[in-house]
């Protein structure tokens, strides 16, 4: 029988990572969004037109080739990368740029006179922005925020291909010691899934939390 | 390191290849995915709860965890059982899968956006289960359907190049070991980043026009 608590701590620390990358991911991630989102509404032509470029490139080219990019290509550039600081960086930027439709679209989304309403309060466009706009269109955001943090969970494991020792990569170390394929593969399953309804849990009871008080505002 | 054109060239044959496979892949599994989220949709309508209850969970597990990972787990785990897949057999069956757990929601909401009123005139006119689905709710519920599916498959071409990690040789794979022999990384991982963004650049303008003819993707 094979000694399978150490190769579960094995597994353990890779899911530590994994958790870090889908965290601080997710803040690249938001950040990202927030900039290009708002830009694609700017009243300036060059910065929709850079929040698109951005959003076109990074939605239409595969996340796998942007990591692959970053870590690869980057450094014959003279920017050299950790695998962590690479998988962050393409997990974030791609991510970012799905989710920077949504905070558009959540923009996009808030009823006309509420604009009217802060041109009628003389609040400047960034005033407005900041204290009518975005606190309801927020609440538009968060369902699919919380789909695009499992997209980019799910991504994370594609960093195990530039040796970044997340689940995946434990999981396949944990194959070539054993000879095992099925149990350190179902494990990874169950934890990965176990962590995607963590995220989907966790969104919901921040939509609620958010969402109260609100009943009869918003349909 | 500089951008080499000579080697472009001398590399572009073998990458071409890469994309033939690559574009195999994408097809075959949107076909795979297209008859695999109809019967998850189906088999979630099923009167029967141990059915419907079943395929929901699993849809949702297979929903929630890394494409990459049920790859090495088709390609890896089978084999144990007695299954030996090509590779891209392998690949293929794991796109599919993967994307038909998200083609059923498709499918579910075009079923659910065929009005009431539709299944009622058919009892009405006296028509069978079987007509009532082929004469009236399908034909209703697909053109709908159609952007937000080919949204789908867009999507899977760009994780097509998770299949280079369990060997097929398409477009990522041909372009790592190019890079590998010549130890030469930029044009070759560029021009996967190029031919991506140029494809998936032409499915948009294919998707606007789906959207125009057959509605709205829904989100």
């Amino acid at each position: 029988m094979t000694q399978w608590s150490g190769y579960f701590g094995l597994i353990l620390q890779g899911a530590l990572v994994t958790i870090e990358l889908t965290l601080m991911g997710s803040v690249l991630a938001l950040i990202m969004a927030f900039l290009a989102g708002m830009g694609r509404v700017s009243r300036f032509f060059a910065l929709r037109w850079l929040a698109t470029a951005y959003i076109e490139f990074f939605r239409g080219t595969s996340i796998f080739v942007q990591l692959f990019w970053a870590y690869f290509v980057l450094p014959f550039i003279g920017i050299s990368l950790t695998p962590l600081q690479a998988g962050v960086l393409a997990l974030g930027l791609n991510v970012g740029a799905y989710a920077a439709e949504v905070v558009r679209g959540a923009i996009q989304s808030i009823g006309r006179e509420q604009y009217e309403a802060c041109t009628a309060l003389n609040l400047g466009r960034w005033q407005g922005m900041r204290h009518i706009i975005l606190p309801q269109a927020l609440l538009v955001m968060l369902p699919t925020f919380g789909n695009n943090a499992i997209e980019l969970l799910k991504a994370t494991a594609v960093v195990s291909l530039i040796s970044l020792t997340d689940l995946t990569f434990q999981a396949q170390v944990v194959r070539a010691q054993t000879g095992n394929t099925l149990v350190p593969f179902t494990t990874i399953l169950i934890i990965y899934f176990i962590l995607a309804l963590l995220i989907s849990w966790g969104v919901r009871s921040l939509e609620r939390r958010m969402a109260r008080g609100l009943d009869g505002v918003r349909a | 390191m500089e951008w080499d054109w000579n080697f472009v060239w001398e590399i572009m044959p073998t990458l071409i290849q890469g994309v033939k496979i690559t574009i195999l892949a994408t097809l075959l599994g949107s076909v795979l995915a297209a008859v695999v989220g109809l019967g998850i949709a189906l088999a979630r309508r099923s009167p029967n709860k141990a059915l419907s209850r079943t395929v929901g969970f699993l849809a949702e597990f297979i929903r929630g965890t890394p494409l990459l990972v049920q790859l090495y787990f088709i390609f890896y785990v089978l084999p144990d059982i007695g299954i030996l897949l090509p590779p891209l057999v392998a690949g293929v069956i794991g796109l599919g899968l993967h994307y038909g757990t998200y083609t059923a929601e498709v499918y579910r909401a075009g079923i659910d956006n065929v009005p009431r009123g539709q299944w009622e005139a058919a009892k009405a006119c006296n028509l069978s289960a079987r007509q009532t689905w082929t004469h009236i709710i399908i034909p209703q519920a697909i053109p709908p359907m159609i952007p937000a599916l080919a949204n789908y498959f867009i999507a899977m071409f760009k994780e097509t190049p998770l299949l280079s990690a369990i060997t097929v040789l398409e477009l990522m794979n041909q372009a790592k070991s190019v890079a590998n022999t010549y130890y030469r990384y930029i044009e070759p991982i560029t021009l996967v980043g190029a031919f991506f963004l140029v494809i998936s650049l032409f499915s948009v303008v294919l998707l606007r026009w789906l959207e125009r003819r057959y509605g709205k993707i829904e989100r």
